[in-house]
C-alpha cells in the first residue's frame, strides 16, 4: 500500500462511527463594504508605518515628497508614469534581485488593505509586480486608494482571488523572538511608508 | 493503530523539572517574557467585539474538518496538484526526512533555508539532512539563536524564550561572524541576525517551510510570520518544499477568515501579525513546489473520541503563557518540541500515552488553557482523559485496591480513619512519607488526616 493509501484509511478508520459534526453557518459577506480610512491610517501607525494622505489631483505631488532624498527606486513595470512625475531621481523598472538589494526604496500599489488592522494586501495584480519587489528593498512606500479599504479580514478575503500570490502586510518586518518584547526591522522592508489616495 | 515517531518524548516530567525549578535565571526569563505577552494579548482580545463567537466559529471549523479529514485532503492534494505543486505523503518522521531528503539532494544543494517549523522540529528533520550531508539554516530568530546555542526550543512560537537579551548578545559576539561587537539591545540583536543572513537568502536555492493553514478548495498554503524571513525563504529560491500536517487543513478560502482574525492576537498579541504568505503551486517565486503530508501519529489522535481535538491546535502557543506550570519549568522540561498544556495533550497521544506518561500529570488543571485557547481546545478534560488511559505502577495499583476494600465497608474505613488519626502531631502536612508513598511526596508535601475525622465530628453534632 502506497503512504497515500495507507494514511487515507487510517483516517478513515479513525472517524469509523464519529458522530457528523456539521459546518458552521458562513456569514454573509459584503465584499463591497468600505473600511474607514481614519481607522486604516490609525492602526497603520500603531505598526509604526508612516502614514501620508493624499487628496485627489495630489498623488504625484505627494509621493515627490515622499521619494525626495531616494537615489535610486524600484517599481513594478506597469506603475503608472504619472505617480513619478514629480520625482526626479533614477528608477529601475523591475530589476533582478541584486539590483533590488542594492536600491534606497521601491514604490508600488496595492490590491486590497484591511482598516481593522491596518494590513495591506498585494496579489502581483496592478502596480504590485513580483513578491520579491516589495521584499529586498530596506524601504518599501505603498499607494493604498480609499476605495480598495476593506472594514475587516472577511471582506478583504472575497475580494480577493485565492489562488493569486498573496502577501499581507501589517507594518515593517518585526520580530517579538527577544524577551517577547516587539521591534521593528529584521529581514523585510524595515520602513513602510503608505500613501492613502483619495480618488 | 500507528503512533509518531520524533523528538516527542523525552525524561519524565518531575524528574526532568526538577533542575529547571532550582535555575532562577531561567525563572526569571519566563516571568517576564510571558507575562509581557499576557498583557498584550488581553488587550488586543478585549478590543474585539465577537471574540467568543470566534473561538466557537474556530472550534466548529475544525471539529467539522477532522470529520471530514479524508475527502478534504483529497481535495486538497487534487487542487495544489493542479496548480503545479507536486504532493508527497508520509506516514511517520522517517519517511518525512527521508522524503525531503531525496528532494534535496536531487537538486545537488548542500545548503537550505528554513521557515521556521514545529512539523520540521517535531521530524527532526535538521539531524536527518546533516547526516546526509545537508546543513539546514534556521533563518527564524529564536530558532537561529537556538541552532547557534546547540540548544532545543522550550516554546512554540518563541524557541528562545527561556533566554534573556544578555544571553543572546553573548552569544551572537561568540558564534555569530560579524557580531562582535553587538550590544544587547533587541533592535541591534536583529540587525545582527539580518546582516548574517541577507547572503543566504540572496544565494539560497532551496527552501524547507511548514504551513499554518492548507486550504483544500483552491491547495493554497499559508504561512503566518513577523521577520520576513518566511517571505525570503518562500520567494527567491528555485525549489520549495513544505512539511505540512494533515491537520492543517482548513475547507474553504473564506474559513481563514476566522483564524486569521484568531492567531495573531492569541499568539503575539498583535491585531495581525507582520508578513501573510499565501501560494497556490507554482506561482510568483520557487519554479518547482513541493508539499509533503505528514501523519506521523495524527491518526492515532484522531482515533479518540475525547482526544482528537487536540488536532485542532493552530499552535499560537497562548496555553504556555497562561500556565502556572509551564511558567516555572518552562519547555524543556515537556521532553517533547510540544510543551505547555497543548504539549501534555498533543504529545502522549501522537506517541501513544505509554511512551510519554508523565505528561498528562504535569498540570495543575486550573483551566486558564482552555479559557485562552482560540480554538477552544478543553485541554482539562483532555488531560483528565489521558490520565485515566496512562498506565500505572504496579505500587500505585496495589494501593488503589488496598484503598477500594479499605472504602467498601463503611467499618473498616471507619477504623482506617481512627488509626490514621492516632499519632500526636503538630504538622498539618508530612514532608517525606515512607516507601513506597514516598514516590508521591518527591514533589508534593502530604496532608495528614484530621485528628477527629468529618464522621466522627458530625456524630458529636458538628
Amino acid at each position: 500500500m502506497s503512504a497515500r493509501e495507507e494514511i487515507l484509511a487510517r483516517l478513515r478508520g479513525a472517524l469509523d462511527g464519529a458522530a457528523e459534526a456539521p459546518a458552521p453557518p458562513r456569514p454573509v459577506v459584503d465584499a463591497r463594504a468600505q473600511g474607514d480610512p481614519e481607522l486604516m491610517a490609525g492602526r497603520l501607525r500603531d505598526y509604526k508605518a508612516v502614514v501620508h494622505r493624499a487628496g485627489p489631483g495630489e498623488l504625484a505631488a505627494v509621493l515627490g515628497g515622499v521619494l525626495a532624498g531616494v537615489g535610486v527606486l524600484a517599481v513594478p513595470p506597469d506603475l503608472p508614469e504619472a505617480w513619478l512625475s514629480a520625482h526626479s531621481g533614477r528608477v529601475l523598472r523591475d530589476p533582478d534581485v541584486a539590483a533590488l538589494d542594492t536600491v534606497d526604496a521601491v514604490l508600488t500599489g496595492a490590491a486590497v488593505a484591511v482598516a481593522e488592522t491596518g494590513t495591506i494586501v498585494l496579489d502581483a495584480g496592478p502596480a504590485q509586480g513580483r513578491r520579491a519587489l516589495t521584499l529586498v528593498p530596506d524601504r518599501h512606500v505603498c499607494v493604498l486608494f480609499t476605495r480598495q479599504i476593506a472594514p475587516g479580514v472577511a471582506q478583504a478575503l472575497a475580494r480577493l482571488r485565492p489562488t493569486a500570490p498573496l502577501t499581507w502586510i501589517s507594518g515593517p518586518s518585526a520580530t517579538s523572538d527577544i524577551e517577547l518584547s516587539r521591534v521593528e526591522g529584521v529581514h523585510g522592508p524595515r520602513r513602510l511608508d503608505v500613501v492613502i489616495a483619495e480618488y | 493503530m500507528t503512533h509518531g515517531t520524533g523528538n516527542l518524548s523525552g525524561a519524565d516530567f518531575p524528574r526532568a523539572a526538577l533542575p529547571l525549578l532550582a535555575d532562577d535565571r531561567l525563572r526569571r526569563n519566563l516571568r517576564h517574557a510571558t507575562g509581557t505577552i499576557r498583557a498584550k494579548r488581553a488587550a488586543v482580545v478585549g478590543e474585539v467585539d465577537d471574540w467568543e463567537e470566534l473561538r466557537e466559529a474556530g472550534r466548529a471549523i475544525k471539529a467539522h474538518t477532522m470529520r471530514h479529514l479524508p475527502e478534504l485532503l483529497e481535495r486538497f492534494e487534487e487542487a495544489a496538484a493542479a496548480a503545479g505543486a507536486t504532493v508527497h505523503w508520509a506516514r511517520d518522521a522517517t519517511e518525512a526526512c527521508a522524503i525531503i531528503g531525496d528532494l534535496i539532494a536531487a537538486t545537488g544543494e548542500s545548503e537550505v533555508v528554513k521557515v521556521k517549523s514545529m512539523a520540521t522540529q517535531e521530524i527532526g528533520l535538521n539531524e536527518a539532512l546533516e547526516a546526509r550531508g545537508i546543513t539546514a539554516v534556521e533563518t527564524d530568530l529564536a530558532e537561529l539563536i537556538v541552532q547557534l546555542a546547540g540548544d532545543t526550543p522550550s516554546h512554540i512560537l518563541v524557541p528562545a524564550i527561556h533566554k534573556n537579551r544578555g544571553e543572546i548578545r553573548d552569544l551572537f559576539r561568540a558564534a555569530m561572524p560579524g557580531a562582535q561587537d553587538v550590544s544587547d539591545e533587541p533592535a541591534d540583536l536583529a540587525a545582527a541576525a539580518r546582516r548574517h543572513l541577507r547572503e543566504k537568502f540572496l544565494s539560497a536555492k532551496v527552501a524547507v517551510s511548514g504551513a499554518n493553514f492548507a486550504v483544500a478548495e483552491t491547495g493554497t498554503l499559508v504561512v503566518v510570520e513577523s521577520e520576513g524571513n518566511g517571505r525570503m525563504c518562500l520567494t527567491l529560491p528555485e525549489t520549495l518544499i513544505s512539511l505540512v500536517g494533515v491537520e492543517k487543513i482548513v475547507p474553504s478560502f473564506a474559513d481563514l477568515e476566522v483564524f486569521l482574525r484568531l492567531l495573531p492576537r492569541s499568539s503575539t498579541g498583535e491585531r495581525m501579525n507582520p508578513y501573510t504568505s499565501m501560494w497556490t503551486g507554482v506561482a510568483d517565486g520557487p519554479s518547482a513546489v513541493h508539499i509533503v503530508l505528514l501523519d506521523n501519529g495524527r491518526s492515532a489522535v484522531l482515533a479518540d473520541e475525547v482526544g482528537r481535538q487536540a488536532l485542532h491546535c493552530i499552535r499560537c502557543s497562548a496555553c504556555l503563557n497562561v500556565c502556572p506550570v509551564y511558567e516555572r519549568t518552562g519547555g524543556h522540561a515537556y521532553g517533547s518540541v510540544y510543551p505547555g498544556p497543548i504539549g501534555a495533550i498533543l504529545s502522549p497521544q501522537l506517541t501513544g500515552v505509554a511512551a510519554n506518561r508523565s505528561l498528562p500529570f504535569a498540570s495543575t488543571l486550573c483551566g486558564a488553557c482552555y479559557e485562552v485557547c482560540p480554538v477552544k481546545i478543553d485541554i482539562p478534560r483532555v488531560l483528565v482523559h489521558l490520565r485515566q488511559e496512562a498506565p500505572k505502577s504496579p505500587v500505585e495499583r496495589a494501593a488503589m485496591r488496598a484503598m477500594s476494600w479499605v472504602m467498601r465497608d463503611p467499618r473498616r474505613y471507619a477504623r482506617a480513619l481512627r488509626a490514621a488519626a492516632l499519632p500526636l502531631r503538630r504538622r498539618r502536612t508530612l514532608r517525606r512519607a515512607p516507601w513506597p508513598l514516598s514516590a508521591w511526596t518527591a514533589a508534593r508535601d502530604l496532608p495528614l488526616p484530621a485528628a477527629k475525622s468529618f464522621r466522627e465530628r458530625w456524630k458529636e453534632g458538628v
